[in-house]
Protein backbone atom coordinates (compact mmCIF):
# COMPACT_ATOMS: atom_id res chain seq x y z
CA UNK A 1 0.00 0.00 0.00
CA UNK A 2 2.77 2.39 0.97
CA UNK A 3 4.65 1.55 -2.19
CA UNK A 4 1.54 2.37 -4.24
CA UNK A 5 1.14 5.71 -2.51
CA UNK A 6 4.76 6.59 -3.26
CA UNK A 7 4.23 5.56 -6.88
CA UNK A 8 1.27 7.92 -7.21
CA UNK A 9 3.15 10.84 -5.67
CA UNK A 10 6.15 10.29 -7.96
CA UNK A 11 3.83 9.98 -10.95
CA UNK A 12 2.09 13.25 -10.01
CA UNK A 13 5.35 15.21 -9.80
CA UNK A 14 6.88 13.61 -12.90
CA UNK A 15 3.81 14.26 -15.03
CA UNK A 16 3.61 17.92 -13.98
CA UNK A 17 7.31 18.42 -14.72
CA UNK A 18 7.16 16.66 -18.10
CA UNK A 19 4.07 18.64 -19.04
CA UNK A 20 5.37 22.11 -18.18
CA UNK A 21 9.01 21.67 -19.16
CA UNK A 22 8.69 19.66 -22.37
CA UNK A 23 5.19 19.13 -23.72
CA UNK A 24 3.96 22.74 -23.37
CA UNK A 25 6.70 23.76 -25.81
CA UNK A 26 6.02 21.28 -28.61
CA UNK A 27 3.58 23.50 -30.55
CA UNK A 28 3.22 20.97 -33.35
CA UNK A 29 1.82 22.75 -36.46
CA UNK A 30 1.85 25.97 -34.47
CA UNK A 31 -0.66 25.20 -31.75
CA UNK A 32 -0.85 21.49 -30.85
CA UNK A 33 0.38 20.45 -27.41
CA UNK A 34 -0.57 17.07 -25.94
CA UNK A 35 -1.88 17.29 -22.36
CA UNK A 36 -0.69 13.97 -21.01
CA UNK A 37 -0.75 14.93 -17.32
CA UNK A 38 -4.29 13.54 -17.13
CA UNK A 39 -2.72 10.06 -17.16
CA UNK A 40 -2.55 10.59 -13.40
CA UNK A 41 -6.34 10.93 -13.23
CA UNK A 42 -6.82 7.97 -15.58
CA UNK A 43 -4.67 5.66 -13.46
CA UNK A 44 -5.95 6.48 -9.97
CA UNK A 45 -7.35 3.22 -8.47
CA UNK A 46 -11.10 2.76 -8.80
CA UNK A 47 -11.77 2.32 -5.07
CA UNK A 48 -10.16 5.65 -4.12
CA UNK A 49 -11.79 8.06 -1.65
CA UNK A 50 -13.86 10.28 -3.96
CA UNK A 51 -13.48 13.56 -2.05
CA UNK A 52 -9.72 13.15 -1.86
CA UNK A 53 -9.63 12.30 -5.58
CA UNK A 54 -11.55 15.49 -6.45
CA UNK A 55 -9.23 17.67 -4.39
CA UNK A 56 -6.07 16.07 -5.80
CA UNK A 57 -7.33 16.43 -9.37
CA UNK A 58 -8.11 20.08 -8.71
CA UNK A 59 -4.58 20.59 -7.35
CA UNK A 60 -3.05 18.81 -10.35
CA UNK A 61 -4.87 21.18 -12.68
CA UNK A 62 -3.97 24.20 -10.56
CA UNK A 63 -0.27 23.31 -10.70
CA UNK A 64 -0.43 23.19 -14.51
CA UNK A 65 -2.31 26.50 -14.46
CA UNK A 66 0.29 28.19 -12.29
CA UNK A 67 3.07 27.06 -14.58
CA UNK A 68 1.33 27.95 -17.83
CA UNK A 69 -0.39 31.19 -16.70
CA UNK A 70 -3.80 30.04 -17.79
CA UNK A 71 -5.99 31.17 -14.91
CA UNK A 72 -8.03 28.18 -13.76
CA UNK A 73 -8.84 26.33 -16.97
CA UNK A 74 -6.84 23.17 -16.28
CA UNK A 75 -8.13 23.03 -12.70
CA UNK A 76 -11.73 23.23 -13.94
CA UNK A 77 -11.21 20.59 -16.64
CA UNK A 78 -9.47 18.20 -14.20
CA UNK A 79 -12.20 18.62 -11.58
CA UNK A 80 -14.86 17.86 -14.19
CA UNK A 81 -13.24 14.64 -15.44
CA UNK A 82 -12.49 13.53 -11.88
CA UNK A 83 -16.17 14.00 -11.01
CA UNK A 84 -17.58 12.14 -14.00
CA UNK A 85 -14.96 9.38 -14.09
CA UNK A 86 -17.32 6.93 -12.29
CA UNK A 87 -19.96 7.53 -14.97
CA UNK A 88 -17.44 6.95 -17.76
CA UNK A 89 -16.11 3.82 -16.04
CA UNK A 90 -19.62 2.41 -15.63
CA UNK A 91 -20.54 3.03 -19.25
CA UNK A 92 -17.30 1.53 -20.54
CA UNK A 93 -16.82 -1.46 -18.25
CA UNK A 94 -20.43 -2.14 -17.22
CA UNK A 95 -20.80 -4.91 -14.65
CA UNK A 96 -17.18 -5.55 -13.89
CA UNK A 97 -16.95 -1.96 -12.66
CA UNK A 98 -19.93 -2.46 -10.34
CA UNK A 99 -18.11 -5.34 -8.70
CA UNK A 100 -14.89 -3.35 -8.54
CA UNK A 101 -12.94 -6.06 -10.31
CA UNK A 102 -11.48 -3.84 -13.03
CA UNK A 103 -7.71 -3.46 -12.92
CA UNK A 104 -6.74 -0.49 -15.05
CA UNK A 105 -3.36 -2.05 -15.82
CA UNK A 106 -4.59 -5.12 -17.72
CA UNK A 107 -7.50 -4.11 -19.92
CA UNK A 108 -8.13 -5.08 -23.49
CA UNK A 109 -7.13 -2.53 -26.10
CA UNK A 110 -10.72 -1.70 -27.09
CA UNK A 111 -11.87 -0.85 -23.57
CA UNK A 112 -8.70 1.04 -22.80
CA UNK A 113 -9.05 3.04 -26.01
CA UNK A 114 -12.69 3.92 -25.30
CA UNK A 115 -11.94 4.95 -21.72
CA UNK A 116 -8.99 7.16 -22.69
CA UNK A 117 -10.88 8.71 -25.62
CA UNK A 118 -13.94 9.64 -23.58
CA UNK A 119 -11.93 11.16 -20.74
CA UNK A 120 -9.60 13.09 -23.05
CA UNK A 121 -12.48 14.46 -25.15
CA UNK A 122 -14.41 15.71 -22.12
CA UNK A 123 -11.27 17.22 -20.61
CA UNK A 124 -10.32 19.02 -23.81
CA UNK A 125 -13.80 20.38 -24.53
CA UNK A 126 -13.97 21.96 -21.05
CA UNK A 127 -10.37 23.13 -21.30
CA UNK A 128 -10.64 24.90 -24.66
CA UNK A 129 -14.13 26.32 -24.03
CA UNK A 130 -12.79 28.03 -20.91
CA UNK A 131 -9.45 28.96 -22.44
CA UNK A 132 -11.00 30.70 -25.44
CA UNK A 133 -14.04 31.80 -23.41
CA UNK A 134 -15.93 33.19 -26.34
CA UNK A 135 -18.76 31.40 -28.11
CA UNK A 136 -18.30 33.37 -31.29
CA UNK A 137 -15.08 31.33 -31.67
CA UNK A 138 -16.92 28.01 -31.42
CA UNK A 139 -15.29 26.67 -34.60
CA UNK A 140 -11.85 27.42 -33.15
CA UNK A 141 -12.84 25.61 -29.94
CA UNK A 142 -13.99 22.55 -31.88
CA UNK A 143 -10.92 22.57 -34.11
CA UNK A 144 -8.52 22.81 -31.20
CA UNK A 145 -10.43 20.15 -29.24
CA UNK A 146 -10.44 17.71 -32.15
CA UNK A 147 -6.79 17.98 -33.16
CA UNK A 148 -5.37 18.23 -29.66
CA UNK A 149 -7.50 15.27 -28.54
CA UNK A 150 -6.11 13.14 -31.37
CA UNK A 151 -2.58 14.08 -30.37
CA UNK A 152 -3.20 13.51 -26.65
CA UNK A 153 -4.95 10.16 -27.20
CA UNK A 154 -2.13 8.80 -29.36
CA UNK A 155 0.60 9.90 -26.94
CA UNK A 156 -1.36 8.71 -23.89
CA UNK A 157 -2.02 5.26 -25.35
CA UNK A 158 1.63 4.93 -26.33
CA UNK A 159 2.78 5.83 -22.83
CA UNK A 160 0.25 3.48 -21.24
CA UNK A 161 1.38 0.60 -23.45
CA UNK A 162 5.10 1.26 -23.06
CA UNK A 163 5.09 1.80 -19.30
CA UNK A 164 2.65 -0.98 -18.46
CA UNK A 165 3.33 -2.68 -15.17
CA UNK A 166 2.77 -6.40 -15.17
CA UNK A 167 1.68 -6.73 -11.57
CA UNK A 168 -1.02 -4.07 -11.36
CA UNK B 1 -32.00 20.19 10.77
CA UNK B 2 -31.20 16.49 10.77
CA UNK B 3 -32.38 16.32 7.18
CA UNK B 4 -30.17 19.18 6.10
CA UNK B 5 -27.12 17.54 7.64
CA UNK B 6 -28.04 14.23 6.04
CA UNK B 7 -28.42 15.94 2.71
CA UNK B 8 -25.00 17.56 3.09
CA UNK B 9 -23.35 14.26 4.02
CA UNK B 10 -25.05 12.32 1.23
CA UNK B 11 -24.09 14.85 -1.41
CA UNK B 12 -20.70 15.83 -0.08
CA UNK B 13 -18.87 14.84 -3.26
CA UNK B 14 -21.23 16.77 -5.49
CA UNK B 15 -20.96 19.82 -3.24
CA UNK B 16 -17.17 19.54 -3.12
CA UNK B 17 -17.18 19.27 -6.91
CA UNK B 18 -19.31 22.40 -7.22
CA UNK B 19 -17.07 24.29 -4.81
CA UNK B 20 -13.89 23.37 -6.69
CA UNK B 21 -15.51 24.11 -10.03
CA UNK B 22 -16.67 27.55 -8.91
CA UNK B 23 -13.20 28.25 -7.51
CA UNK B 24 -11.49 27.32 -10.78
CA UNK B 25 -14.09 29.21 -12.83
CA UNK B 26 -13.49 32.34 -10.77
CA UNK B 27 -9.74 32.00 -11.43
CA UNK B 28 -10.55 31.65 -15.12
CA UNK B 29 -12.82 34.69 -15.22
CA UNK B 30 -10.21 36.72 -13.37
CA UNK B 31 -7.55 35.68 -15.84
CA UNK B 32 -9.70 37.01 -18.68
CA UNK B 33 -9.89 40.52 -17.25
CA UNK B 34 -6.86 42.71 -17.53
CA UNK B 35 -5.00 43.59 -14.33
CA UNK B 36 -6.91 41.23 -12.13
CA UNK B 37 -5.17 37.94 -12.87
CA UNK B 38 -2.89 38.02 -9.87
CA UNK B 39 -3.64 34.87 -7.92
CA UNK B 40 -2.63 32.15 -10.35
CA UNK B 41 0.57 33.45 -11.86
CA UNK B 42 3.94 31.97 -12.74
CA UNK B 43 5.90 34.82 -11.14
CA UNK B 44 6.20 32.90 -7.87
CA UNK B 45 9.47 31.49 -6.63
CA UNK B 46 8.68 27.87 -7.53
CA UNK B 47 7.68 28.21 -11.18
CA UNK B 48 9.96 31.17 -11.82
CA UNK B 49 12.91 29.27 -10.40
CA UNK B 50 12.08 26.13 -12.37
CA UNK B 51 11.73 28.04 -15.63
CA UNK B 52 14.96 29.96 -15.15
CA UNK B 53 16.76 26.68 -14.39
CA UNK B 54 15.32 25.19 -17.57
CA UNK B 55 16.36 28.27 -19.48
CA UNK B 56 19.91 28.21 -18.15
CA UNK B 57 20.23 24.77 -19.77
CA UNK B 58 18.54 25.52 -23.08
CA UNK B 59 20.25 28.91 -23.41
CA UNK B 60 23.45 27.41 -24.79
CA UNK B 61 21.74 26.17 -27.93
CA UNK B 62 20.80 29.68 -29.05
CA UNK B 63 24.09 31.48 -28.39
CA UNK B 64 25.12 31.74 -32.04
CA UNK B 65 21.81 33.21 -33.20
CA UNK B 66 21.79 35.56 -30.22
CA UNK B 67 25.28 36.77 -31.16
CA UNK B 68 24.25 37.49 -34.71
CA UNK B 69 21.21 39.39 -33.49
CA UNK B 70 23.37 41.55 -31.25
CA UNK B 71 25.77 42.26 -34.13
CA UNK B 72 22.83 43.32 -36.30
CA UNK B 73 21.56 45.63 -33.59
CA UNK B 74 25.05 47.09 -33.11
CA UNK B 75 25.33 47.69 -36.82
CA UNK B 76 22.03 49.49 -36.92
CA UNK B 77 22.81 51.62 -33.88
CA UNK B 78 26.24 52.50 -35.29
CA UNK B 79 24.64 53.59 -38.56
CA UNK B 80 22.19 55.78 -36.66
CA UNK B 81 25.02 57.23 -34.64
CA UNK B 82 27.04 58.17 -37.70
CA UNK B 83 23.94 59.55 -39.41
CA UNK B 84 23.33 61.82 -36.43
CA UNK B 85 26.92 62.99 -36.60
CA UNK B 86 27.48 62.64 -32.89
CA UNK B 87 30.80 64.01 -31.87
CA UNK B 88 32.18 61.52 -29.41
CA UNK B 89 35.15 63.64 -28.38
CA UNK B 90 33.12 66.75 -27.74
CA UNK B 91 33.88 68.84 -24.70
CA UNK B 92 30.25 69.87 -24.34
CA UNK B 93 28.77 68.73 -21.03
CA UNK B 94 25.16 67.95 -20.32
CA UNK B 95 23.93 68.30 -16.78
CA UNK B 96 22.29 64.91 -16.43
CA UNK B 97 20.60 65.88 -13.15
CA UNK B 98 18.11 68.08 -14.95
CA UNK B 99 18.47 67.09 -18.61
CA UNK B 100 18.39 63.31 -18.28
CA UNK B 101 16.32 61.41 -20.80
CA UNK B 102 12.90 60.41 -19.43
CA UNK B 103 13.18 56.76 -20.50
CA UNK B 104 15.57 54.21 -19.06
CA UNK B 105 15.97 50.67 -20.33
CA UNK B 106 16.65 47.49 -18.33
CA UNK B 107 17.69 44.33 -20.08
CA UNK B 108 15.97 41.08 -19.14
CA UNK B 109 15.93 37.49 -20.31
CA UNK B 110 12.75 35.73 -21.43
CA UNK B 111 12.44 32.48 -19.50
CA UNK B 112 8.99 31.45 -20.69
CA UNK B 113 7.20 32.46 -23.86
CA UNK B 114 3.75 31.27 -25.00
CA UNK B 115 2.23 31.89 -28.37
CA UNK B 116 -0.15 29.00 -29.04
CA UNK B 117 -3.00 30.07 -26.78
CA UNK B 118 -5.50 32.92 -27.01
CA UNK B 119 -4.12 34.68 -23.93
CA UNK B 120 -0.36 34.50 -23.95
CA UNK B 121 2.06 35.63 -21.27
CA UNK B 122 5.83 35.99 -21.17
CA UNK B 123 7.89 35.50 -18.03
CA UNK B 124 11.10 37.55 -17.67
CA UNK B 125 13.85 37.20 -15.08
CA UNK B 126 13.79 40.74 -13.70
CA UNK B 127 11.41 41.89 -10.97
CA UNK B 128 10.87 44.54 -8.33
CA UNK B 129 14.45 44.06 -7.16
CA UNK B 130 15.62 45.48 -10.52
CA UNK B 131 12.88 48.15 -10.51
CA UNK B 132 10.60 46.47 -12.99
CA UNK B 133 7.04 47.36 -12.05
CA UNK B 134 3.56 46.87 -13.57
CA UNK B 135 2.65 49.05 -16.58
CA UNK B 136 6.16 49.26 -17.94
CA UNK B 137 6.62 48.57 -21.65
CA UNK B 138 8.69 45.64 -22.93
CA UNK B 139 10.45 45.68 -26.31
CA UNK B 140 13.16 43.84 -28.21
CA UNK B 141 15.68 45.49 -30.47
CA UNK B 142 13.17 45.05 -33.32
CA UNK B 143 9.87 46.08 -31.82
CA UNK B 144 7.12 45.93 -29.22
CA UNK B 145 6.61 42.77 -27.15
CA UNK B 146 4.10 43.68 -24.44
CA UNK B 147 3.43 45.35 -21.11
CA UNK B 148 4.50 44.21 -17.63
CA UNK B 149 1.41 43.14 -15.76
CA UNK B 150 2.45 41.40 -12.59
CA UNK B 151 5.73 41.45 -10.69
CA UNK B 152 7.34 39.56 -7.84
CA UNK B 153 10.73 40.12 -6.25
CA UNK B 154 12.75 38.38 -8.98
CA UNK B 155 10.36 37.79 -11.89
CA UNK B 156 7.77 39.67 -13.92
CA UNK B 157 4.91 38.51 -16.05
CA UNK B 158 4.47 40.36 -19.33
CA UNK B 159 1.11 40.45 -21.04
CA UNK B 160 2.16 39.66 -24.59
CA UNK B 161 0.97 41.55 -27.64
CA UNK B 162 -0.53 38.15 -28.53
CA UNK B 163 -3.18 38.32 -25.79
CA UNK B 164 -6.86 39.09 -26.21
CA UNK B 165 -6.69 41.48 -23.24
CA UNK B 166 -3.82 43.51 -24.64
CA UNK B 167 -4.61 46.95 -26.12
CA UNK B 168 -1.49 48.83 -27.16
CA UNK B 169 -1.79 52.16 -28.93
CA UNK B 170 0.03 52.32 -32.22
CA UNK B 171 -0.26 54.33 -35.37
CA UNK B 172 1.12 55.14 -38.78
CA UNK B 173 4.68 56.33 -39.13
CA UNK B 174 3.90 58.89 -41.80
CA UNK B 175 0.83 60.52 -40.24
CA UNK B 176 -0.61 61.04 -36.79
CA UNK B 177 -3.65 58.77 -36.99
CA UNK B 178 -3.57 55.93 -34.51
CA UNK B 179 -5.55 52.95 -33.30
CA UNK B 180 -5.23 50.07 -30.88
CA UNK B 181 -3.46 46.77 -31.49
CA UNK B 182 -5.44 43.60 -30.79
CA UNK B 183 -4.91 39.95 -31.68
CA UNK B 184 -7.47 37.59 -33.18
CA UNK B 185 -5.69 34.46 -31.95
CA UNK B 186 -4.82 32.99 -35.33
CA UNK B 187 -1.30 33.73 -36.52
CA UNK B 188 1.42 34.63 -33.98
CA UNK B 189 3.13 36.86 -36.54
CA UNK B 190 0.10 38.95 -37.49
CA UNK B 191 -1.83 41.34 -35.22
CA UNK B 192 -4.75 43.65 -36.00
CA UNK B 193 -4.78 47.42 -35.75
CA UNK B 194 -8.31 48.66 -35.10
CA UNK B 195 -10.09 52.00 -35.11
CA UNK B 196 -7.79 53.84 -37.49
CA UNK B 197 -10.09 56.52 -38.97
CA UNK B 198 -10.84 56.16 -42.68
CA UNK B 199 -9.39 59.58 -43.39
CA UNK B 200 -5.95 58.03 -42.94
CA UNK B 201 -4.08 57.42 -46.16
CA UNK B 202 -2.61 53.94 -45.91
CA UNK B 203 -1.11 51.43 -48.23
CA UNK B 204 0.34 47.94 -47.96
CA UNK B 205 3.87 47.91 -46.62
CA UNK B 206 3.53 51.07 -44.53
CA UNK B 207 5.30 51.02 -41.17
CA UNK B 208 3.37 50.97 -37.91
CA UNK B 209 5.07 52.43 -34.82
CA UNK B 210 4.10 53.21 -31.22
CA UNK B 211 2.72 56.67 -30.80
CA UNK B 212 3.87 57.85 -27.43
CA UNK B 213 0.35 58.78 -26.38
CA UNK B 214 0.58 56.79 -23.18
CA UNK B 215 3.37 56.81 -20.62
CA UNK B 216 4.23 53.19 -21.40
CA UNK B 217 6.10 53.31 -24.71
CA UNK B 218 8.15 56.19 -26.09
CA UNK B 219 7.23 57.38 -29.57
CA UNK B 220 8.74 55.56 -32.52
CA UNK B 221 9.24 51.98 -31.38
CA UNK B 222 8.59 49.71 -34.33
CA UNK B 223 5.61 47.37 -34.42
CA UNK B 224 5.33 46.01 -37.95
CA UNK B 225 4.29 46.65 -41.52
CA UNK B 226 0.81 46.70 -43.05
CA UNK B 227 0.00 43.36 -44.66
CA UNK B 228 -3.50 44.21 -45.87
CA UNK B 229 -6.49 46.28 -44.76
CA UNK B 230 -10.23 46.73 -45.14
CA UNK B 231 -12.97 49.06 -43.87
CA UNK B 232 -15.19 47.85 -41.02
CA UNK B 233 -18.95 47.25 -41.39
CA UNK B 234 -19.94 50.86 -40.77
CA UNK B 235 -17.25 52.04 -43.21
CA UNK B 236 -15.83 54.49 -40.70
CA UNK B 237 -12.69 52.70 -39.52
CA UNK B 238 -9.96 50.64 -41.08
CA UNK B 239 -9.18 47.14 -39.87
CA UNK B 240 -5.52 46.59 -40.65
CA UNK B 241 -3.53 43.34 -40.52
CA UNK B 242 -0.01 44.12 -39.31
CA UNK B 243 2.94 41.82 -39.85
CA UNK B 244 5.13 42.13 -36.75
CA UNK B 245 8.82 42.97 -36.93
CA UNK B 246 9.43 40.59 -34.04
CA UNK B 247 9.20 36.88 -34.49
CA UNK B 248 7.04 36.35 -31.39
CA UNK B 249 7.84 32.64 -31.37
CA UNK B 250 11.54 33.35 -30.87
CA UNK B 251 12.31 36.02 -28.27
CA UNK B 252 15.54 35.79 -26.31
CA UNK B 253 16.43 39.07 -24.65
CA UNK B 254 14.12 42.02 -24.08
CA UNK B 255 14.34 45.53 -22.64
CA UNK B 256 11.82 46.88 -20.17
CA UNK B 257 11.22 50.62 -20.42
CA UNK B 258 10.85 52.78 -17.37
CA UNK B 259 9.33 56.21 -17.89
CA UNK B 260 10.73 58.48 -15.18
CA UNK B 261 8.13 61.13 -15.93
CA UNK B 262 5.12 58.83 -15.73
CA UNK B 263 4.16 59.98 -12.21
CA UNK B 264 4.33 63.59 -13.24
CA UNK B 265 2.27 63.01 -16.39
CA UNK B 266 -0.33 60.96 -14.51
CA UNK B 267 -0.72 63.58 -11.77
CA UNK B 268 -1.29 66.22 -14.46
CA UNK B 269 -3.88 64.06 -16.19
CA UNK B 270 -5.72 63.63 -12.89
CA UNK B 271 -6.30 67.37 -12.38
CA UNK B 272 -9.09 67.92 -14.93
Amino acid sequence: MNKDLLLHIVRFILLVLIQVLILNHINFLGFLNPYIYIIFILLVPINVNKSLFLVISFLLGLFIDIFSDSGGVHAAACTVIAFIRPVVLRSVFGLSYEFQTVKLGNLGFGERFLYVTLMVLIHHIVLFSLEIFNFSHILLILKKTLFTSLFTIVVTLLILVLLRRDDS
Amino acid sequence: MQQIINFLINNKNALLFLLLLILSLSFTVQSHSYHKSKIVSSTNFLSGGLYSWQHSVSDYFGLKIENERLLEENERLRNQLSALGVDTVSTKYVDTVSFDRPFSFTKARVIKNDYSKIDNYILINKGEKDSVFPDMGVITDKGVVGIVENTSKNYSRVISILNSNSRINAGLKKSNQYGSLVWDGKDPNIVQLETVPRQAIIKEGDTIITHGRSTIFPKGIGVGTILNYQLNETKSYYLINVKLFNDMTDIGFVYSIQNRDSKEIKSLEKID
